[in-house]
């Protein structure tokens, strides 16, 4: 069975939807996906999973978990 | 047969639009469309000529000879079914020689029929009773010593209904019922002349024949030749009461006729609009679970689900769930409860669940089993159109000349809908149909798909990029269309249009070969009025959510949205996904599919609430489970799903679900989820609730209450109370006040009441000041979202690969006779053609893993094993294997994954790599899964 974090399993499923845009609107985007459909536990858990996968991690992850900081309201609306 | 008043026309009404023609009918002047018949306009005009072998919900046949008429000018008694009006007609129903060829018409019926009706099961709901009444038959000339079929032989073998072919009179009613309603073609009439005799397939008993067990024969059935077993052992009904089917998302109208309290049977109701008259095994028969023994009636607690049940009173039960609820929150914090509603449960029910667990519960921890099916077509639907839910009503198929069906089977999973769609096609629309198996609609009597595309499991995404490449490739784009009510199309155009998406490129992947992607990508865009339904063999993979948006996107490149015989639609798996979703029953969604975080929406619900709201999203199903094996999910309601057995990767729910520290079910039934509870309280089945449950098209129609609550409450009441006693209260006097406040709420629904439902029948949302009675077809002249947004579908391939290890694919699905997880139908005769879950493999992988038919096999994917019996099967390709989910003993579920729809995380039952090997003991009875045994030593 697959022994990675589900957090970063998921993150890592919708981040393989979108490496067809630019990696910076792609990473905006997962985040912003993110936002609108997990609950803020299951974002910390992915925050402290890619921080400790650290190079192991998807860089697209990555990047869109650095973005999931920003306040749920900014993020909004797609 | 029918107890219902509805008045018989005799035949059906012309199309709409036809040309008014006025004739007299015994001097009564009448004016019907052109093409009415004589027998439907004399109806029309309140006179009754006597007739047997017709009935408006079959076209005219002509063959008793008792609605002869005669008509000035004319030669003859012509039968009035089979004559259509003229202008200035003049008509006469009644004259002393059409009474004496009726009377010896019905002589001659009579004089071949058994003389028993003080004693016969239809004595006061035959029609031939009554028209020898109606004829003035007083004596019959002909004895019994001649030739007759009065010992013919009474065929029992159908569980609900007998067939008596000694009460016969050959009008072929259901002959015509079976081929024109149902579209199965099961029965012939055999021989000629007086050796006419109805037959099941070729003289076969009907439980070995091709019957489907609809009933519309019965139905159709004018004396009590077909019968229900119900009416034989209980008596003709003496009232009716007008509901809603609980199975599947057709959503039938039913009419259920009971005799005092007792329910005896179940009548499609012709004005349904879901279903028009017409029924399934399942909504028709198989309701016996809900008086079934194995109910539970009382609540029950225990401390452990090691201890035994205890019996204790509502009060107790509601006052422990409560307070163990908030316990639980004041240790581990407020988001560590929450709860799951169902699609069983009248929309009524789910948004009292929804509000409990915001509300009172204080969080947004609420999902529903939709979750599992078509939370995919939300998300898709709702990206691309602006809102979740299908295009189109049912009606719409009618207008269609290209069907293409996606991922569905719905002569097994959507019956009722079937029919409809089977006689659009042998009106000659054409068929295309998408799926690895070979449904029944691939090839069924007077249907043959123009194209099978027999996809690989998995590769949706590819074959409906592939078809838009072919649109966009070929200039077959609706640019009016595109121009004028799409965005976004420039980019998508762009992307399909690349080679790697020719279905010369996606041969590899899909399977198919290119030709034919070719020929129905034409066919959809240029064939007419095109329609996709879809059901979950789009939505249950990794990329549901994609395959959903690219539907859409193909539809819109087509201008096939927004009138009558197009759409993309889909075909809802439990009678109430549509409802249960509206009604805010996703973690991130208020009622009527507002984000959580849009601070005007949460003040319109804090205020009618009086409770502030959480602006986050909440968990979902398959959160929940991760976060209770993680420890921050302690407490967990479940109503009316079964998530033990239903939920895929089953050895990880187990775990979740016993590491709870609390779990309350809300069911009819001990289920599988039930085993982990720690709490039980008794729901209602659909025949006591009272309240609205909303179709796969939008269609809200009312469930009435045929029986009294069978535990004493209302199943609404429950959440109300558990919430009250968390300190919120919660009440209402009844369902139609819980309506009223989610129409309050709701812009969608603004104009629902249950006084207007009862009026109107059933009403199709948005309801509301634009759309006072209901909007059948949506995205008329713009789409919900103002431009339909075209979205780029990139094809990424599931992580479930075949391997050595596992060579197989597993696909999953449903069968005819059982619902879901059969907790319905399992407790009902249904079980008397599908007593197992079986593994359908194909000849080619069965032979090399040395497996014959009947073999006992073991299914291995990395989740689990299971053992099924195997069934030789083609319908299947090589390299896939095929099984159901309505049995706990055979798990299913503990072979399939935790993969899931990267949107949605509805799960991925569709495609897992399995191995299937011959079980070396195969003489024993399989060992099967062992369903839910609670773990030991979990408190």
């Amino acid at each position: 069975m697959a022994t990675t974090p589900p957090e970063i399993r998921l993150a890592t499923e919708i981040a393989a939807q979108f490496r067809h845009v630019p990696p910076e609107e792609a990473a905006h985007t997962i985040a912003r996906h993110i936002h609108t459909f997990w609950d803020p536990r299951m974002r910390n858990r992915l925050k402290m999973q890619v921080a400790q996968a650290a190079g192991d991690c998807d860089a697209l992850v990555a990047d869109a978990a650095s973005m999931v900081e920003v306040e749920p309201a900014e993020l909004l609306g797609e | 047969m029918t107890l219902t008043n509805d008045r018989d026309l005799g035949t059906p009404a012309p199309p709409d639009g036809a040309r008014p023609v006025t004739v007299e009918i015994d001097g009564l002047p009448v004016t019907v469309g052109e093409g009415t018949s004589v027998l439907r306009a004399a109806a029309l005009a309140g006179v009754d000529i006597p007739k047997l072998c017709a009935t408006d919900s079959l076209d005219a046949f002509g063959s008793c000879r008792l609605c002869l008429v005669e008509v000035d000018g004319r030669r003859g008694t012509p039968a009035s079914c089979t004559t259509p009006v003229a202008d200035g007609m003049k008509v006469r129903t009644q004259t002393p020689k059409l009474a004496k060829l009726r009377e010896g018409v019905m002589e001659l019926y009579i004089s071949d029929h058994p003389l028993d009706c003080l004693t016969c099961p239809a004595n006061g709901d035959c029609e031939l009773q009554d028209m020898a009444g109606v004829v003035g038959l007083r004596q019959v000339r002909y004895g019994y010593q001649g030739e007759n079929h009065l010992d013919l032989e009474k065929d029992t073998s159908n569980p609900y209904f007998d067939f008596d072919p000694t009460k016969c009179i050959a009008c072929s009613r259901c002959v015509r019922a079976c081929g024109d309603i149902q579209g199965t073609f099961a029965l012939t009439i055999e021989g000629r002349g007086f050796g006419s005799t109805v037959s099941a397939g070729a003289a076969e008993a009907f439980i070995d024949s091709e019957c489907v067990s609809c009933g519309a024969c019965v139905q159709a059935c004018p004396t009590s030749t077909l019968q229900e077993k119900a009416v034989v052992e209980l008596g003709i009904p003496t009232r009716t009461v007008l509901t809603t089917c609980a199975y599947c998302g057709v959503g039938c109208s039913l009419r259920a006729e009971l005799r005092g309290d007792e329910l005896v049977r179940m009548v499609p109701d012709k004005a349904g609009g879901a279903n028009e008259g017409h029924a399934c095994v399942k909504g028709r028969f198989a309701f016996g679970y809900a008086t079934h023994p194995d109910r539970i009636l009382h609540p029950m607690i225990r401390e452990s689900i090691t201890d035994e049940w205890r019996v204790v009173d509502w009060d107790t039960a509601i006052a422990y769930t409560a307070q163990r609820m908030r316990a639980i929150q004041e240790r581990h914090g407020m988001g560590a409860i929450g709860g799951i509603s169902s699609s069983r449960t009248t929309n009524e029910e789910v948004y009292v669940v929804q509000k409990m667990v915001r509300a009172a519960f204080g969080n947004n921890n609420i999902d529903t089993c939709a979750r599992v099916c078509h939370s995919p077509t939300g998300y898709g639907l709702r990206q691309t159109f602006g809102e979740s839910a299908g295009t189109q009503d049912f009606r719409s198929v009618a207008k269609c000349d290209v069907v293409v069906v996606i991922g569905a089977n719905p002569t097994d999973g959507h019956p009722v809908f079937a029919s409809r769609m089977k006689r659009r096609l042998r009106e000659g629309a054409k068929l295309v149909v998408i799926d690895p198996r070979r449904i029944d609609l691939v090839r069924s009597p007077h249907i043959a798909a123009e194209h099978h595309l027999r996809i690989r499991p998995g590769t949706n995404v590819a074959m409906v990029n592939a078809l838009a490449h072919v649109v966009v490739a070929e200039g077959l784009v609706n640019r009016e269309f595109v121009d004028a009510r799409c965005e976004g199309f420039d980019d998508w155009a762009e992307f399909v249009a690349r080679p790697e998406h020719s279905p010369e490129a996606a041969e590899a992947v899909t399977g198919v070969p290119a030709g034919q992607v070719r020929a129905v990508a034409r066919l959809y865009a240029t064939g007419g009025n095109a329609a996709i339904y879809y059901g979950l063999g789009v939505t249950e993979h990794s990329q549901g959510s994609t395959m959903v948006m690219g539907m859409a996107n193909l539809a819109m490149a087509t201008g096939n949205i927004g009138r009558d015989g197009v759409g993309v639609n889909p075909l809802r798996g439990q009678n109430n996904v549509q409802g249960s979703c509206d009604m805010g029953s996703f973690p991130h969604e208020l009622p009527g599919y507002r984000h959580v975080a849009d601070d005007a929406v949460r003040t319109v619900f804090e205020t009618m609430w009086q409770r502030p709201l959480l602006s986050e999203p909440g968990l979902r199903i398959p959160n929940m489970f991760d976060a209770a094996i993680d420890g921050s999910f302690r407490g967990l309601y479940v109503q009316g799903e079964d998530i033990a057995q239903s939920d895929p990767n089953t050895s990880h729910v187990f775990a979740a679900l016993a590491s709870l520290e609390l779990l309350v079910v809300q069911d009819l039934f001990i289920n599988e989820t039930a085993k982990f509870a720690h709490v039980f309280l008794p729901g209602t089945s659909f025949l006591e609730k009272d309240g609205t449950f909303t179709n796969a098209e939008r269609r809200i129609n009312r469930v009435r209450p045929v029986m009294a609550s069978q535990t004493g409450k209302q199943e609404w009441e429950i959440p109300c109370e558990i919430a009250t006693a968390m300190g919120y209260p919660m009440s209402y006097t009844d369902a139609s006040q819980i309506m009223d406040e989610i129409a309050s709420l709701t812009p969608t629904f603004t104009g629902v009441s249950f006084d207007k439902l009862n009026r109107l029948g059933s009403v199709q949302w948005p309801c509301n000041d634009d759309a006072p009675e209901g909007t059948p077809i949506m995205h008329v002249d713009e789409f919900v979202r103002g431009k339909g947004k075209f979205v780029v579908t990139t094809f990424v391939p599931t992580t479930e690969r075949s391997t050595r290890r596992f060579p197989l694919i597993l696909t999953t699905g449903r069968i005819l006779s059982q619902y879901n997880v059969g907790a319905q139908t399992r407790r009902t005769p249904n079980v008397v053609w599908h007593e197992e879950d079986i593994l359908e493999i194909h000849p080619h992988d069965a032979e090399v893993r040395g497996i014959c038919d009947g073999d006992s096999v073991t299914l291995a994917s990395r989740a689990g094993e299971t053992t099924l019996h195997a069934k030789l099967s083609d319908r299947m390709p090589v390299g896939v294997v095929y099984t159901t989910f309505h049995y706990p003993q055979s798990g299913a579920n503990v072979v399939t994954t935790d993969n899931s729809d990267w949107a949605t995380n509805c799960p991925e039952y569709k495609v897992t790599a399995v191995q299937v090997a011959l079980r070396r003991s195969a003489a024993a009875a399989p060992a099967r899964h062992e369903s839910a045994e609670p773990p030991i030593g979990v408190s």
